[in-house]
């Protein structure tokens, strides 16, 4: 019983990995690309870890691999935000096809910073709060 | 039948790997090669725990982990170099 849910957790998760390299060759464009390395792909890893975890029945070994999920999915997100905000500002061109980029224009090439959605800008005038 | 769950999930790995490296290959920006090592870092996690099932040698998994946080100053490092750049051009 042991084996068969270690070589389901394995082979289910290696199919996930598998999924996410998919994505990552055939989505066109890299916020699509993030979107399927690091969703599937921490959960290809953290699968395989469950496998590491359930095979052993060790406290050691499971504390172990524990800890390297709780990495993954600390990380992961943190990571892709990072990737996809540093690529959007060097300016990697989205897929000819996108509908929206609500961040057009926003963006300081300066200082580095984006500025407030219209709404919000306006609200802020309207207020009379000096600027920092 | 678990000796077939091993070479199949090792299968499935060097198939995403291949993957992987080809999208390293092509590009064809950076922040898109930087995904790329991204996920092959998290490829090589998974190599790691199908090592340790089939070698019974548990301490590998310290070195995953190592793995996962380093992956991570990678990725985080390559951003802030990138955003620090500004505007480029490398299609």
């Amino acid at each position: 019983m042991t084996e068969f849910l270690t070589g389901l957790f394995l082979v289910v998760g290696a199919a996930f990995m598998v999924v996410a390299a998919l994505g990552l060759v055939r989505m066109p464009d890299l916020p699509m690309r993030l979107h399927a390395t690091t969703k599937a792909g921490v959960l290809g890893a953290g699968l395989m870890m469950v496998g590491v975890a359930v095979y052993f029945g060790d406290g050691g070994v499971t504390t172990r691999a524990v800890a390297v999920i709780g990495f993954l999915l600390l990380t992961a997100p943190v990571a892709a935000h990072a990737i996809g905000r540093a690529g959007y500002f060097v300016g990697v061109p989205l897929w000819e096809h996108s509908k929206t980029d609500e961040l057009k224009g926003r963006y300081d090439e300066k200082n580095h910073t984006l500025a407030s959605p219209p709404e919000m800008q306006d609200a802020k005038q309207d207020d009379d709060v000096p600027r920092a | 039948m678990f000796d077939i769950a091993i070479i199949a999930s090792n299968a499935l790995l060097s198939l995403a790997l291949v993957l992987g490296f080809w999208r390293l290959y092509l590009g064809p920006t950076l922040p898109d090669r930087v995904v790329a090592l991204e996920l092959i870092a998290s490829l090589t996690i998974g190599f790691i725990a199908v090592y340790v099932i089939s070698s019974g040698r548990t301490p590998f998994i310290d070195v995953a982990m190592v793995l996962a946080l380093t992956a991570f100053l990678a990725a985080v490092g390559f951003a802030r170099y990138l955003e620090k750049g500004g505007h480029r051009d490398d299609d």
